[in-house]
């Protein structure tokens, strides 16, 4: 029986480990099945030190052409599936071809790696990281075996954040002068503005801000664009007359925000907008859009 | 479609309590849990249901009451627990909901924690909360929302002494949030005039009014605030209330809010303030009812100053009475459309006003009543009975403070504002004057004053030119001319020369009265003059050789020109009275010509007049009784009268009547204290004239009932037979008195004799006097002794 079941299981036991394990912050990432693993977090620049060890099965052999380790940063695009489009990919070879016998470690280092672009899991199109250990082996197939792990890159407060501020109106109807605190938020940040009415003909019934993401994968015609609304958040309730002005104040903590991505790699982008809706009694929608950059800040704790 | 609203909307309700309970039910169950995620997101759901627009106000307050309790609960919580969240993240956590109205309503409960934390100034989470709350544009929604917001926040003011108060954190704090809170209200309570369809304007308006205590209760927690003094209130509160008073332009508003702000604040702030508080009437919408705001105002400066006396120099120093004054007039030129019932309200406010304050300055009162009358000019009678009631208040006022009508009637503008009265209401007024009069018993004491008086009653004095037959309830008539009655009663003087002009005065006035007025009228005149006629003579006594102007037989021409004036009525059981009287008088004053024309009239009344036989007997009493009385009437002239009287009696329609005056007139021979009256024979002669009489009456009675009469007539006789009999008539003999008995006896025992109990104890008792005297002995028992009973 035990010989039977030997038969089917993998030849060896791979496992990739860091040697910052135990200190590096781990973060939730979603599989392709669904399944939401913590892995850990590096941003660009860092080391990616550790090991792998390679355990064959009690009492075989491995017999293999040369063991290396990748790491690659890939962009899929889904409706190309299976594509990988490969950003980075640097090599280490391990070993050089041989037999294992028994329950081997390597380590392994890449040293201040280029990592310039972030983990992303979008509608179209996902861009991730990840190590991979390759068992060449002449016959039966490379063993493989991968190790996610996510990039997030900081950056500092941008030195130039100018408010947004705009008067738009449809004449004689409403004309309204809305203002936002800034032009790029980080993750964490909170929406400060007012929007005030300077003419109000229509009777409105609510006004809501939302925040939306447009994913654009592809280019020329092939070009794919996504929007989410991820945040609807309301404002003001019932119809306000000329001269009021109505507060902004919206966390972006609880929303699942990435920061602004433009062409990457010329292959997408992620863009952030505002997107102020007013709609009257008869439920038409009135809105403006704004784009916003939502940056990652350093967290300083 | 509308008669389903109500339904509907009860519906409504049931599905929102349904859906705040559930949401309530798992809120419970997280806080329970410590898990504070789930208690938001299910309060946050829970607050849902109050962003429904279906309801009334009325019913939409059912559901808020709903939510408040369970907002309560859940600010307990954060207040015991937190569950290890700071409040600092608790006041963010709880500003990711995504409805606002939800949102709203949960920062402001955290925020109530986070200010009794401590943990931030008290004034940046209100100022926050205040500046959050614009979210809500909805009227209904938005007006709840702040309620709540000032609900939670009342008791964690900074205010002076309060354990919010910090370096930062002022009373200056608390005022602007309240204020804040109260102006944002207020625009969102006028503002609900304007939405929605034009028809429902009236429901809207119900609705509206319903909610003005939301608004109010702003004003309140401002007056509540302890630091706010004078200073601050004059400099800061007042006119930012006014502001928005003034530019919401919404009369509703308007007229609720200045009522608020005169009931909430104190007194001495009004009075302080005055100047601010009137300059923002006349900026108001003229539909708004600022008569009642500001009789309101100055009823409450009314109490103020009645509370104490301490408080009255801080009213002449701010000279309240010249500011409301003029408040006043600006008000009435500014509100064209005003009626005049508003503008007399006003001034009858402003005269309490005045009449509490400054009771000493009789002018302020007169120039009210001369811009009132001002206003009425030109208006001629009022048929607005609003009006008509504001003006007796009005007019009433200074009796009532004065209690004093010559206090009244030395206001020269007093009697034109009367004028403006109609007729019947003149009356009441009129009433009300004498009313006073007689509560205070006020004695009026001088020509000019009964002239004016008289001038102020004149509408019950005579009947109006222009109706000439108003139908007048008879009983209301009686009542006020008694009333009329007694004021002449109250007209007084120790000067007899200026009562007797008073009296002149008085009469010319009620001879104007007409035939209806004068029987009320006349009588109290003559015995208010008799008063005098009296008081003259026994002035004489006291001081003979004196000049005195006015003497009684000047009175007396008077009096009997005034009687004669009743001939016109006519009244002449009335008019024979007074003649009697006035003969009475007359009699004691000695002056025998005077009584002696006051009995000829009465006689020729008698005769001219007096028809009826029962008011003939009545009559013939009286000249009987009061002839008996006078002593002034020499032989010549009391044998006249007396014989008249006499032969009236003998001349009555039936028996028993002439059997009883003759009998009576046997006194008029036989007065007691005058040994000059003693004419035994002819008292005699009237007891048999009598007597015989009385036979006649018996057989009368026998024939033509068939049964005899009674003896009453006999018996009565033989108690006046006593009665000469005790005082010494030497004419009335034991044996006639025996006789009487004798007859009176068989009488009694006759078989056709109708038995009369009334007539028996009558006699037993006779009998029974007669045994006593005997028994007691002395002179008039010695006397008695010969009878036999």
């Amino acid at each position: 029986m035990n010989y039977i079941i030997g038969a089917f299981k993998p030849a060896s036991n791979i496992s990739i480990t860091f040697s910052d394990e135990k200190t590096r912050k781990k973060v939730p990432l979603k599989k392709e099945n669904g399944q939401t693993v913590m892995v850990p977090l590096f941003q660009s620049q860092e080391n990616i030190v550790g090991q792998i060890s390679v355990e064959p099965v009690q009492g075989k052999k491995i017999e293999h052409n040369g063991i290396k380790i990748e790491l690659l940063g890939q962009i899929e695009m889904y409706f190309d599936r299976g594509n990988f489009y490969d950003f980075t990919s640097l090599v280490r070879e391990l070993d050089v071809p041989g037999e294992i016998y028994e329950r081997k470690t390597y380590p392994f280092e890449f040293s201040t790696v280029e990592m310039p672009y972030e983990t992303y899991n979008g509608v179209n199109v996902r861009l991730r990281y990840v190590l991979k250990v390759t068992i060449s082996r002449g016959y039966a197939g490379s063993i493989m075996e991968y190790q996610d792990f996510v990039v997030r890159n900081y950056s500092p407060s941008p030195p130039i954040n100018n408010s947004i501020k705009m008067e738009v109106g449809i004449e004689d109807c409403l004309h309204i002068e809305f203002e936002y605190n800034k032009s790029k938020y980080h993750l964490k940040d909170v929406i400060i503005g007012k929007i005030y009415f300077l003419l109000v003909r229509i009777k409105l019934k609510n006004m809501d801000l939302e925040i939306r993401r447009r994913e654009s994968t592809g280019s020329g015609a092939n070009t794919h664009v996504e929007t989410e609304t991820l945040a609807k958040f309301e404002l003001m309730d019932g119809a306000p007359v000329r001269g009021e002005s109505i507060p902004i104040r919206l966390f972006l903590s609880p929303y699942e925000l990435t920061p602004t991505h433009r062409n990457i790699n010329n292959k997408f982008s992620v863009k952030y907008y505002f997107n102020l809706v007013l709609v009257d009694e008869e439920d038409r929608r009135y809105f403006k859009q704004q784009e916003i950059t939502i940056y990652r800040l350093e967290e300083t704790s | 479609m509308i008669s389903d609203g109500v339904e509907d909307e009860e519906k409504w309700l049931a599905a929102g309590i349904t859906g705040l309970q559930q949401n309530a039910f798992y809120m419970h169950r997280a806080l329970d849990s410590n898990n504070v995620r789930d208690a938001l997101k299910y309060s946050a759901q829970m607050l849902s249901e109050l962003r429904t627009s279906r309801l009334s106000p009325h019913k939409y307050y059912v559901l808020y009451m709903r939510a408040f309790d369970e907002l309560r609960k859940l600010e307990m919580f954060f207040k015991e627990t937190r569950c290890g969240c700071s409040i600092i993240d608790l006041y963010e956590l709880v500003q990711h909901a995504g409805n606002i109205l939800p949102r709203l309503y949960l920062l402001c409960t955290v925020g109530s924690v986070y200010i009794k934390s401590k943990e931030a100034p008290a004034k940046d989470v209100l100022k926050d909360l205040v500046e959050m709350c614009r979210g809500i544009q909805h009227p209904i929604r938005g007006l709840f929302l702040r309620s709540y917001l000032s609900q939670i926040s009342k008791d964690k003011l900074p205010d002076i002494g309060s354990e919010y108060e910090g370096d930062a954190d002022t009373v200056t704090d608390a005022v602007e949030f309240v204020l804040q809170n109260f102006i944002e209200m207020n625009k969102l309570w006028v503002r609900m005039q304007h939405q929605g369809p034009a028809r429902e304007k009236e429901r809207r308006e119900k609705e509206r009014s319903e909610l003005r205590d939301l608004v109010g209760k702003n004003l309140h927690v401002l007056s509540q605030i302890e630091g706010v003094d004078l200073d601050m209130y004059r400099d800061t509160v007042l006119p930012r209330i006014l502001e928005q008073v003034v530019n919401c332009k919404d009369e509703l508003a308007q007229y609720y809010l200045m009522d608020c702000v005169i009931q909430v604040f104190p007194d001495e702030y009004h009075l302080q303030t005055l100047e601010i508080l009137l300059s923002a009437c006349p900026q108001l919408q003229p539909s708004v009812d600022i008569k009642t705001v500001l009789s309101r105002l100055m009823e409450r400066l009314s109490n103020y100053a009645a509370s104490s006396t301490e408080v009255l120099p801080e009213f002449l120093q701010v000279e309240a009475f010249g500011k409301l004054n003029n408040a006043i007039g600006k008000v009435i030129e500014a509100q064209v459309d005003m009626p005049i019932a508003g503008a007399v309200i006003l001034y009858s406010s402003l005269l309490t006003f005045t009449l509490h304050v400054h009771p000493d300055r009789l002018d302020y009162v007169d120039q009210i009543l001369g811009a009132c009358v001002k206003k009425l000019s030109g208006k001629g009678k009022l048929d607005d009975s609003r009006a008509t009631k504001q003006i007796v208040a009005l007019l009433s006022a200074p009796l009532e403070k004065y209690k004093d009508i010559e206090t009244a009637l030395k206001l020269a503008n007093y009697p034109r504002v009367m004028e403006h009265l109609d007729d019947g209401t003149n009356k009441v007024m009129a009433g009300v004057i004498i009313q006073s009069i007689m509560k205070n018993r006020t004695h009026i004491s001088t020509v000019d004053k009964v002239e004016a008086l008289f001038e102020l009653i004149k509408g019950l004095i005579k009947d109006s030119d222009e109706k000439l037959h108003d139908e007048i309830d008879e009983e209301d008539f009686n009542e006020e001319q008694n009333s009329v009655a007694c004021l002449i009663q109250m007209l007084y003087n120790d000067d007899p020369e200026e009562m007797l002009k008073i009296i002149c005065t008085v009469r010319k006035y009620i001879l104007t009265g007409g035939p209806k007025r004068l029987p009320f009228t006349v009588p109290p005149l003559i015995f208010n003059s008799l008063k005098l006629v009296r008081r003259l003579q026994s002035q004489e006594e006291n001081a003979a050789g004196e000049e005195v102007a006015p003497t009684p037989k000047k009175i007396f021409q008077i009096l009997n020109q005034t009687i004669e004036a009743l001939s016109a009525v006519p009244v002449p059981e009335l008019a024979l009275r007074l003649y009697l009287q006035c003969a009475e008088a007359a009699n004691d004053c000695d002056l025998e010509p005077v009584a002696y024309e006051f009995f000829t009239q009465a006689y020729i009344l008698y005769e001219e007049e007096i028809s009826d036989s029962r008011a003939q007997v009545t009559a013939i009493h009286l000249i009987i009784g009061t002839l008996q009385r006078m002593h002034v009437f020499g032989v010549e002239n009391r044998d006249t009268l007396t014989h008249k009287a006499t032969g009236y009696s003998a001349k009555l329609l039936k028996k028993p009547d002439q059997c009883r005056a003759v009998y009576a007139c046997s006194h008029l021979f036989w007065v007691d204290d005058n040994d000059s009256i003693k004419d035994g024979e002819r008292v005699l002669l009237c007891l048999k004239r009598a007597l015989r009489i009385a036979n006649a009456a018996q057989q009368m009675s026998n024939a033509t009932r068939g049964s005899g009469g009674s003896v009453a007539l006999f018996i009565e006789i033989l108690n006046k037979y006593l009665y000469f009999f005790e005082k010494g008539n030497s004419e009335i003999s034991v044996s006639a008195i025996q006789g009487l008995f004798e007859l009176i006896t068989t009488e009694m025992q006759s078989e056709n004799m109708t038995p009369d109990p009334a007539a028996d104890a009558f006699f037993a008792s006779t009998l029974r006097y007669i045994q006593f005297q005997k028994q007691k002995g002395g002179a008039l028992g010695e006397k008695y002794e010969p009878i036999k009973a």
